[in-house]
């Protein structure tokens, strides 16, 4: 139901390092039946886009603690409380 | 609780999710755009005027710097120590109400010979951060780490203190007055602000002499030498953060820097904090972890940045577009029980997420931790500070003393007999053979030039602990040092029944009858 979306990552702060050096990554999530959201976002990152160490970046369903992450430059906390429930807002 | 898997499900309500967006508590006008602490939302606004004014309020707070003095900034090129510069910057600028007024100056230091990277990736990080300190027009000075193989001895001298630490405000204003009493000695033409703008237009012009001299790869190979007869990671961070503290002392002793700011935050200090303790540095917590570290005499440290949290600095270095470079260290993608230091980080980062007070409550313990200034009696106990660390020494052998329970069940698991123990704390004799006779000087007593020197009494117990997984031998400024301390502390011995002044804690017995 949901169209595939273009989004737009940045990873910084070391992060880059398990996603070969490179900071800024512009991709395509694809089609599917239900919305997206951060829980699969991080799912489908860690499948398609780290090279290397997952356990340094995903820690069961949200990211590792002290990964701090930012959805259209505001705090994910601000949106969530603490489960990873927010629905996907794209930015383009 | 206390388990790590447990699920609240059903118990905590579900926020649900806020399609209208949070008020900032402060202004309660604009959106927010980050919490910080346990739940207050700020907006973009009331962030930047939060964080600047935390900066000048911790530098007015504890009021140890002084106008128109020189202070050196450590920057690593990581996000806090990246702020801090631009805090720095900030308080500075013309505009500012009430604008800071000291004469700033950079050191980097690279380690990238420490933590096997090659010469292209270091000097692209240098470059890197030359335009980012270009930028700011200060006077700036990069160091490889390669020198400090090559420091003087005098480096671990703790230097006489330039004036007594202030106690109150109106002692502030006497030191003050002190302090601008001894720039005039030195500059008798110049007025303070004369001296701020000499110091400042001689920092434009050698803003080239930036970088010291360059290294070779002889140099490098040397400390990697070093660091690989390290043979814990522990011991490794331990070895690396004091020879950097050595360089940096150094640097500022040289080029006239009488206060070095280091940018440690709220976050990396709880870490270290209770690292320290696994480490064995429990007596000097409060030196290490407070606001000011008087340890090293004429040279101050302070920590200004200690009370933001990494995710203040991480959202303001994202928001307000402050540059930073991410450097990998030596515990970088390593595993998490790898070295005691990264064991702990993980540790607290992970309490900290499920209880985001777990930071400040440890930053707060830390700030009820006092130095006990010792008597100012410099010329009694010259020897009573480790030899790496410069802190106090904690390691006088009282009777019924933790330190003592340890040396006892030490020898009993020993079973081997003492032969073995003469081994790797002893440095092997590169060291020693150079250094055959008696400095002139220090008259007729030298006992034999032992080839070995034993450095264990030198040290504090934690460094002990580091130089135990040492196999190799350490940099020759700090072999030397150790040689001419126990020199001075034999000597002492030998004539310690002629000397005149008796100190109350040692039981020195008075010759009787004529001398």
């Amino acid at each position: 139901m949901a169209a595939p979306i273009a989004i737009h990552l940045e990873f910084g702060g070391g992060a880059e390092l398990l996603f070969g050096s490179v900071k800024e990554h512009h991709v395509t999530l694809p089609n599917q039946s239900e919305p997206w959201d951060m829980k699969q976002l991080l799912v489908w990152i860690r499948g398609n886009m780290l090279k290397e160490r997952p356990e340094l970046f995903v820690q069961g369903d949200t990211v590792r603690p002290g990964i701090l992450v930012l959805i259209n430059d505001a705090d994910w906390e601000l949106m969530v409380g603490v489960l990873p429930e927010c629905v996907l807002c794209v930015k383009d | 609780m206390c388990q790590v898997d447990e699920e609240y499900n059903g118990q905590l309500e579900h926020r649900v999710t806020p399609r209208v967006s949070k008020k900032c508590v402060k202004c309660k006008e604009n959106t927010a755009v980050l919490i910080i602490r346990a739940g207050d939302a700020f907006c973009r606004g009331c962030f930047k005027e939060y964080f600047i004014h935390k900066f000048r309020a911790m530098l007015g707070k504890n009021r140890v710097i002084f106008p128109g003095e020189k202070v050196l900034l450590a920057v690593s090129g990581g996000p806090a120590s990246s702020s801090m510069l631009s805090q720095v910057q900030e308080g500075l600028s013309r505009d500012a109400p009430k604008k800071l007024r000291f004469v700033p100056g950079i050191i980097y230091i690279d380690e990238g010979g420490a933590s096997g990277q090659s010469m292209e990736e270091r000097e692209r990080a240098v470059a890197q951060l030359e335009s980012v300190f270009r930028a700011t027009n200060y006077h700036y000075h990069i160091v490889h780490l390669e020198q400090v193989l090559s420091l003087p001895s005098s480096v671990l001298d703790a230097g006489s203190s330039a004036t007594e630490k202030p106690q109150t405000g109106s002692s502030y204003k006497a030191a003050v007055d002190q302090f601008i009493q001894t720039k005039k000695n030195q500059h008798p033409d110049l007025s303070v602000e004369n001296a701020q703008s000499h110091l400042s237009s001689l920092s434009m012009h050698e803003v080239e002499n930036g970088v010291t001299s360059p290294i070779t790869p002889e140099h490098t190979q040397a400390l990697q030498k070093l660091f690989a007869s390290v043979r814990t990671l522990t011991a490794k961070e331990d070895l690396l953060h004091t020879l950097r503290q050595h360089l940096i002392l150094h640097t500022a002793r040289t080029q006239g820097y009488t206060k070095v700011m280091m940018g440690d935050s709220c976050s990396r200090l709880a870490i270290k904090l209770l690292s320290n303790i696994s480490l064995g540095r429990g007596a000097s917590l409060a030196t290490d972890t407070g606001f000011s570290d008087p340890r090293y005499g004429d040279v101050v440290i302070v920590r200004p940045m200690r009370d933001y949290s990494s995710k203040e600095i991480a959202y303001y270095n994202r928001m307000f577009d402050i540059p930073s470079v991410f450097i990998p260290g030596l515990d970088t993608k390593a595993q998490d029980k790898a070295s005691i230091q990264h064991l702990t980080e993980s540790f607290v980062t992970k309490l900290q997420t499920d209880f985001p007070s777990t930071v400040s409550t440890i930053y707060r313990t830390s700030e009820k931790l006092h130095t006990a200034c010792p008597p100012q009696n410099t010329n009694t106990q010259p020897f009573a500070k480790c030899l790496l660390c410069v802190c106090a020494l904690d390691t006088k052998l009282e009777e019924f003393s933790a330190y003592q329970a340890t040396l006892i069940s030490e020898q009993l698991s020993q079973r081997r007999g003492p032969a073995s123990s003469a081994s790797q704390g002893q440095c092997c004799s590169s060291g020693g053979g150079q250094h055959q006779g008696c400095m002139t000087g220090e008259g007729g007593c030298c006992s034999s030039a032992k080839s070995t020197v034993d450095l264990k009494s030198l040290l504090c117990y934690s460094c002990r602990l580091t130089i135990k997984d040492m196999v190799n031998a350490l940099p020759q400024y700090i072999l030397s040092e150790a040689e001419r301390r126990k020199r001075r502390s034999q000597m002492r011995e030998e004539i310690s029944e002629f000397l005149l002044d008796e100190e109350e804690d040692e039981a020195i017995p008075r010759v009787n009858g004529s001398l």
